[in-house]
């Protein structure tokens, strides 16, 4: 019998993250403790190459790995934000641990891994790499939601995580039993062919189907699957949290649009349903239950439920309009929430993180420019133009109108300005409240670096946002085109 | 022969199943497991899947039951106490299983196989007859389904990295044998040779 490898040469960012990750372990071993911060910089380093090995391929559609791994303009677009997503985090990440006296090499080992378990879900062709993805990220993410291990709110947040999550992997595994037991394969390509031709699937590929979006609506924390997002975003310390509320966030959203638009493409009437109702759900209990917080961390996990409420409207047309909408929502969504964190991560008040809202009480006064930050990013999510985040909607709205559906987009329109308010309250606090005194200085190259990257990224593309808009056109178009 | 070897192993399959959740001493049920596994391995011979069946023996008797085995008696748990809701739940678990089960039986009448299903078969098993079942794994492992194996090989590392993290932490005040300064010790540092005068001692 001929051995014969199977073509990898798609995969090479994979390949290569996975090695430096692997790599940079050593070197972590052998230098012990010390060398966390070489560690983080040459991280971010490997993310850089791997983004640019991820641009240098182009948007063409390409299959490798005996069909396992998928490589489009889609899967570009979504991997450099998922890497922008995650060098972000990690470089806000690096002066807060020194800070915290939290550095350990493992930090940024775990997020490389992490990014490559999103790459490869973002990349998944086959329901089998679709889980092998999901669980590198998930675990990752598990272990660096309890990080801080001596603290029992961290640790909480670490337990709950990994026993929902375990409950969510299982249902989308059941799920997709259901449908390896109609179709025979796992292969998304076999799977398109075989519904592209039957009229409709039956009782037991609608169930599958269900299970698996269950199992996804989990991992992009939509309603009803949300319990566990506001204690993990709070329990898990500032540096995970900003990590997890972005690149993970946008991995899972490229796989849940990948799975429903492509094998089961032809069944959009049976699903649109359902994601429309999560939808809705999601950027009603976004907006409502942000109202009421005091945490800040907690109010961006409300915050980001919203916005994947948003982001699913556009998927829900289940057109090309749509998968645009999609992409252009989750590429603002980096730059408005990770900047958001970066700002949270500045919160420390002699020599103490802080993370209550009112802790920002009179910041215009004490620190301007960080108050400036905070209000673009603000407004941004509110959707007031000329920011990115008008963009993010305006795209949204447009593919669900084209898709006819109106009763989604007005309530979600609705609902955007019940979300005002709380955006505007932030803004409020900071410049007419009196000032709760300043946060300590100085805030580090590294972390206004981000914030000024961030917020620059926020007005400018709201200004001109075709860079986006025509690569999200092309990406989408890429994504259909097979 | 056959049919007696397969009655055998799967009535004693269930029945130790069955104990293992209903035995009161949890060592008992951990013991009925592994008893289950090795009966559950016997299925598999008798189905011509030897490799399975030993990896069944090896893998879950020899590592996961004997790993249950150890945290059954180390940790003090205990169990009856934790069963004693039982009978005051029970009616509710019976309508819920009820529930779940009229439901896959609808779902089951209705199911309906896809009429292609040979043809999209992902990776042909090679002929039986001609190779051994470990030799067919290993070359559709290695080579169809290597994305998957290297894919899961990565996930282990992050489950190692993250044991070692959130357990491990260095003690103070521990004596630890390093061989190198062992081995560099000379005589000089550890033994002096004193000349005694004849009695009078040190």
């Amino acid at each position: 019998m001929p051995l014969l490898l199977p073509d990898f040469t798609p995969a090479l960012p994979e390949i290569f993250l996975a090695c430096a990750a692997m790599a940079l372990l050593m070197l972590g071993v052998f230098q012990g403790e010390k060398s966390a911060k070489e560690v983080s910089w040459l991280s971010v380093a490997a993310l850089v190459i791997a983004g640019a090995l991820v641009a240098s391929r182009g948007m063409e559609r390409r299959t490798g790995l005996e069909d396992m791994f998928i490589v489009d303009g889609f899967s570009m677009f979504m991997k450099l934000f998922v890497i922008a997503g995650a060098s972000i985090a990690l470089i806000a990440a690096i002066r807060f641990n020194a800070r915290e006296k939290t550095e350990r090499f493992e930090f940024p080992i775990l997020i490389l891994l992490a990014t490559t378990g999103m790459m490869m879900m973002i990349s998944a062709n086959d329901l089998i790499s679709l889980y092998l993805g999901l669980e590198l990220q998930s675990l990752s993410l598990y272990i660096l939601t309890s990080y801080n291990r001596d603290d029992v709110r961290s640790t909480e947040a670490g337990l709950k995580y990994f026993v929902l999550g375990a409950v969510s992997s299982g249902m989308l595994l059941y799920g997709s039993s259901m449908v390896y037991g109609f179709a025979g394969t796992t292969s998304f390509t076999s799977l398109a062919e075989i519904f592209g031709s039957t009229d409709s699937g039956s009782i037991g590929i609608i169930i599958g189907i269900v299970f698996i979006s269950a199992g996804l609506a989990f991992k992009v924390s939509a309603v009803p699957f949300h319990m566990w997002t506001p204690d993990v975003y709070e329990g898990a310390p500032s540096q995970v949290t900003s990590f997890l509320s972005v690149a993970p966030k946008i991995a899972a959203m490229a796989l849940f649009t990948r799975i429903l638009y492509d094998p089961f493409g032809h069944l959009v009437g049976e699903w649109r349903q359902i994601i429309a109702t999560i939808s809705l759900l999601s950027m009603a209990v976004g907006a409502l239950g942000a109202i009421s917080q005091r945490n800040f961390k907690r109010l961006m996990a409300y915050i980001s439920i919203g916005h994947m409420g948003y982001a699913l409207a556009a998927f829900a047309a289940g057109t090309e309009d749509g998968v645009r909408g999609v992409l252009i929502y989750m590429a603002m969504y980096v730059f408005m929430v990770g900047g958001t964190f970066a700002i949270i991560l500045c919160m420390r008040r002699d020599g103490k993180a802080v993370e209550r809202i009112d802790d920002l009480a009179g910041l215009a006064r004490t620190q301007p420019a960080l108050a400036v930050a905070l209000a673009i990013f603000m407004f941004s999510m509110a959707g007031i133009p000329p920011l990115a985040g008008f963009w993010s909607k305006f795209y949204v709205f447009y593919a669900a109108i084209n898709a006819n559906l109106y009763t989604l987009a007005i309530l979600g329109m609705v609902i955007s300005v019940v979300g005002a308010f709380y955006y505007i309250r932030i803004v409020k606090i900071m410049f007419f409240d009196e000032p709760a005194g300043a946060f300590d200085t100085p805030l580090g190259a590294e972390l206004a670096g981000v914030i000024f990257v961030t917020a620059l990224a926020t007005v400018l593309f709201g200004i001109f946002p075709s860079p986006i808009i025509s690569g999200a056109e092309a990406a989408a178009a890429s994504f259909f085109a097979g | 022969m056959i049919a007696l070897a397969f009655w055998l192993f799967a009535t004693l399959t269930v029945a130790s199943a069955v104990m293992v959740i209903s035995a009161r001493n949890t060592v008992h049920s951990v013991l009925f497991l592994i008893f289950c596994f090795f009966n559950a391995a016997g299925l598999f011979v008798l189905l011509g899947a030897e490799f399975l069946a030993m990896i069944l023996v090896v893998v879950y008797v020899g590592a996961v039951a004997v790993l249950f085995l150890f945290v059954v008696m180390m940790l003090d748990i205990d169990f009856t106490e934790l069963r004693q809701g039982f009978l005051r739940y029970l009616p509710v678990g019976i309508v819920v299983g009820v529930v779940l089960c009229v439901e896959i039986v609808f779902v089951f009448k209705t199911w309906i196989l896809n009429p292609d299903m040979a043809t999209v078969a992902a990776a042909v098993t090679p002929p039986l007859d001609q190779i051994s079942n470990t030799q067919a794994l290993g070359s559709l492992i290695y080579t169809h389904y290597v994305y998957a194996f290297q894919a899961s090989g990565l996930i282990l590392l992050v489950a190692m990295i993250g044991a070692i993290m959130l357990t491990h932490r260095a003690r103070v005040g521990v004596r630890k044998q390093t061989i190198s300064t062992q081995v560099a010790r000379k005589r000089e540092d550890a033994v002096t040779v004193v000349k005694v005068p004849t009695g009078e001692g040190i």
